[in-house]
């Protein structure tokens, strides 16, 4: 046992040269089952005392394979995975697959499909930003928008359920129109409410723009200028809030959107504050934009008159034995999309939702690679949340409006 | 209409542009979207160009993809999907690769690149040269395999309980109840274009066929 001699002096060197230096660091695993984290988010945390050094996200704990899954259905079997990705704005991702597919089969919508689509995205983007305001308001601890929005999204998923027979997932927007007309009397429901919404939007308003713990969890928290946000990759009102006047609606219209008029509403400071007032400027132009496409939609086909693409009406099925073969070939072997590939970007409620389609003239995708807009905005989490406090880690995460069916696909 | 040929003007314009770039192998105009093909050699150098020379101003990576193509001998397309929103338009740069020659990575143009390039490498096996965070992204921890490749079967390869004795969550190979059953939607009325003794009417209507198309 003979340890090796120490002297005192040799001691007293070794002191100097070892400095000793107490951190106070830990790493939190944040979810995978929070409240807070909207889903199901595993934040590893690298925490200073309460002051995030390092944000790690690991998502893919909702990852169910979408795209590998698409590739094995058909065109039309494939539509019901986009309502399954981002599940608070369904119709919008339809909307992307659907412009994607007649993209590549060279089809043109009737007007009237495009006035309901147009119309449905609108109602889509209320329900998701009412959605994420008012539980975005829940993280930080106000209580009372979440009552009173989910009462108004309770109005809409009616009209969701009007249209497609479904209050979430809607299978609604197919590629070639619409799954159906609306039924009789929707129309002067949409616009009474589109009449009303404002005043909703006004009193939310009063709860939350000039509150003094709202603003002082959310002004200059999470900040990131224009020139980051796009390196980043941000779109929607995330992009918009840090100054950039950027809509896909706007810029590369598609449907009805070149024919209505909108404001989109820009920030200019791109923190947690500014993206929450960017969506509430959004909701009042999104019942500008309904009552639009309800004052100029006149009836007519809701889908294209090609029955090798829509199926045909069930009271033709009946009588006709051509359009019993339509439709009997049309739901087994699905239609053929010629060879080709496309990126379709719409602007969801989000920010820029794509779909990458490959074709290879089968009646399956390819590939179909699904571009999440909430991926590229996680990703920043590191950037936006370093040297915050943990709970502002929580504003951030809600800022962002993260739904994890689409982050993880 | 005016309008419309304006814009495809412009495309066909922005098409040139981007094939003369020096590393361009070629860019062509598909259904209105510009698609560079680049090889790997001068990817870089044609990305920088392209997010940094006014005329293109691709300031943000949407998207980054990978595409499986086993039949050939460069299986992977890697595909970028560019956007400028100074100058409003898109371009796809499309490059190739197989499982092992690794793609040079883009994170230091676009730092969001990081996370679509862990996705490829995750889903699709296709490596990045100069990525400092190659980990999976969307799959479990310990997966093993890159499931979007074609020859990857859509039931993977294991099946995850809870194990009620062992008090743990097992991971078991996967057995299917019924075979996996892949419908082939293939007609024999369309999928044999050539029946035996019928070659000189084939070569007739795939010769009509290039001319109407």
């Amino acid at each position: 046992m003979a340890e090796p001699e120490v002297t005192a002096a040799g001691q007293a060197a070794e002191a100097v040269e070892r400095r000793v230096v107490e951190i106070d660091s830990h790493a939190i695993n944040f979810g995978p089952q929070h409240p807070a984290a909207h889903g199901v988010l595993r934040l590893v945390l690298e925490m200073d005392g309460e002051v995030v050094e390092r944000a790690d996200p690991h998502v893919g704990l909702l990852h169910r394979g979408t795209e590998k899954l698409i590739e094995h259905k058909s065109y039309m079997q494939a539509l019901p995975y986009f309502d399954r990705l981002d599940y608070v704005s369904p119709m919008c991702e339809e909307h992307a697959f659907a412009l994607a597919t007649e993209k590549l089969l060279g089809i043109e919508v009737p007007p009237r499909a495009k006035w309901i689509r147009t119309l449905f995205a609108e109602i889509t983007r209320v329900l998701n930003h009412l959605l994420n305001i008012t539980t975005y308001g829940l993280d930080v601890g106000a209580i009372t928008p979440v009552m009173w929005g989910f009462e108004e999204r309770e109005k809409l998923l009616e009209f969701h359920e009007a249209a497609s027979g479904a209050r979430l997932h809607a299978n609604y927007f197919r590629p070639g129109g619409v799954a159906k007309d609306l039924p009789a009397g929707l129309e002067e429901r949409i616009a009474e409410w589109a009449d009303a919404f404002p005043k909703l939007v006004d009193d939310l308003q009063t709860l939350l723009t000039g509150n003094r713990i709202w603003k002082q969890r959310t002004v200059d928290i999470g900040s990131i200028g224009a020139e980051d946000a796009l390196a980043w990759g941000f779109s929607g009102p995330c992009l918009r809030a840090s100054g950039v006047p950027w809509d896909l609606r706007r810029s590369q219209p598609y449907d009805m959107y070149d024919q209505v008029e909108f404001e989109v509403p820009v920030g200019r400071n791109g923190d947690c504050y500014d993206r929450y007032l960017v969506r509430m400027e959004e909701m009042r132009q999104s019942a500008f934009i309904v009552k639009q496409c309800l004052a100029r939609m006149q009836p007519g086909p809701v889908k294209v008159q090609d029955n090798k693409i829509a199926p045909p009406r069930r009271a033709d099925m009946k009588r006709s034995m051509e359009s019993l073969i339509h439709h009997f070939k049309l739901y087994t072997e699905g239609y053929h999309v010629p060879a080709g590939a496309t990126y379709t970007a719409v602007e969801s409620p989000k920010g820029e939702f794509g779909v990458y389609l490959v074709a290879d003239g089968s009646n399956r995708p390819y590939r179909c690679k699904i571009r999440p807009t909430g991926f590229a905005h996680l990703q920043a989490i590191e950037v936006l949340s370093k040297r915050h406090m943990l709970a502002d880690a929580v504003a951030i995460i809600g800022s962002l409006d993260l739904v994890f069916g689409e982050v993880d696909r | 209409m005016a309008e419309a040929q304006g814009v495809v003007d412009a495309v066909a314009v922005l098409a040139e542009a981007v094939g003369a770039i020096p590393g361009v192998e070629r860019a062509v105009v598909e259904i209105g979207e510009v698609v560079a093909h680049v090889p790997r050699a001068s990817l870089l150098p044609v990305m920088t160009t392209l997010r940094d020379d006014p005329r293109f101003a691709c300031a943000q990576l949407m998207d980054l993809c990978g595409v499986d193509w086993p039949q050939r001998s460069e299986r992977f397309d890697v595909v970028y999907n560019l956007l400028s929103i100074a100058r409003n338009h898109r371009v796809r740069v499309i490059t190739t690769t197989d499982d092992v020659a690794p793609v040079p990575s883009v994170h230091r143009l676009w730092p969001c690149a990081t996370w679509w390039e862990r996705e490829a490498w995750d889903l699709f096996g296709i490596l990045f040269a100069g990525q400092p965070d190659h980990r999976r992204i969307l799959t479990d921890y310990g997966f093993e395999g890159h499931p979007l490749r074609k020859d990857f079967p859509l039931t993977g390869y294991v099946e995850t309980r809870y194990d009620e004795d062992r008090k743990a969550v097992v991971y078991e190979p996967v057995r299917l109840a019924q075979d996996f059953r892949d419908f082939d939607f293939v007609s024999p009325w369309e999928g044999m274009l050539t029946l035996p003794g019928d070659e000189k009417a084939h070569a007739q209507r795939a010769t009509r066929r290039t001319e109407q198309g």
